[in-house]
């Protein structure tokens, strides 16, 4: 793992290897109680880094198998840049995922939840894929 | 690295308790999962999963905590889970779990709406 401190911001790089995610979480959960977030949000945070983490993990078909995590850290907000070098994916192969799961399962379904829970948690999120990679954004601000 | 986990059983009269302690993954899941059967073996269909010392769930633990939920609909039997965070419950609810399985403060309260 390499790790890259700045004034604002955090760096780290993870291997795509079990419970790896676990340091990434750690991290934005150490960031998130330095910058005064409160308990249930900085849950949240290592939750929406945990998935997202593990989307790549499963999903990137990444070749150098590592995780690149960018934690910005702001005055009110943290926000994470997790980045694969995978082979990406588009808007239309993951709404065609999502759509299929939907057939096969119930409401209940028990995969493919990872974005949309990030999504749900966090108050910004934003993905860039290309056949390069993938980064996946997303911003928590500090609860008023 | 390995993630330690432990999960704690408790048969009760008519009722079995399991508490899992550490990151739910899908080792931890798999392993709760494996205890869970073999109390529907038993003759358990009314269980209760206790969270409390679980801090971190991912989506590949919830989702073999479905299968336990679909193992004991098998049975006619019911899960109902204590000791969730609120981000805990908030993803469980998300995740349509909370239609199939109940959500409870504490372990008296969960085994009291069977």
């Amino acid at each position: 793992m390499e790790n890259i401190v700045l004034k604002d911001q955090v760096c780290l790089t993870i291997p795509m290897d079990r419970d790896m995610e676990l340091v990434a979480a750690k991290t934005g959960s150490v960031l998130a109680e330095l910058n005064h977030f409160n308990e249930e949000q900085t849950e949240e945070i290592q939750l929406a880094i945990i998935e997202t983490c593990i989307n790549a993990f499963e999903h990137s078909q990444s070749e150098d198998r590592t995780v690149i995590i960018k934690y910005i850290v702001k005055a009110d907000e943290l926000e994470c840049k997790i980045t694969d070098h995978g082979v990406g994916f588009t808007p239309e192969d993951q709404h065609n995922s999502i759509a299929r799961r939907q057939e096969i399962h119930s409401e209940m379904r028990k995969r493919g939840w990872g974005l949309e829970i990030t999504k749900t948690l966090m108050d910004e999120f934003d993905i860039e894929s290309s056949e390069n990679g993938t980064t996946v954004s997303f911003i928590k601000r500090m609860a008023s | 690295m390995a993630n330690k986990f432990d999960i704690q059983i408790r048969a009760e009269q008519g009722y079995a308790i399991l508490e899992t302690a550490g990151y739910l993954n899908d080792a931890l899941g798999e392993q709760l999962s494996k205890e869970a059967q073999k109390l529907i073996e038993k003759g358990y269909t009314q269980l209760v999963i206790n969270l409390d010392k679980t801090a971190l769930i991912n989506s590949i633990g919830i989702s073999i905590l479905i299968e336990i939920i679909e193992a004991l609909e098998e049975r006619s039997g019911t899960l109902n889970f204590c000791g969730l965070s609120a981000t805990q419950e908030r993803t469980f609810r998300m995740m349509a779990i909370a239609k199939y399985a109940g959500i409870f403060p504490d372990e008296k309260a969960a085994v009291a709406n069977f």
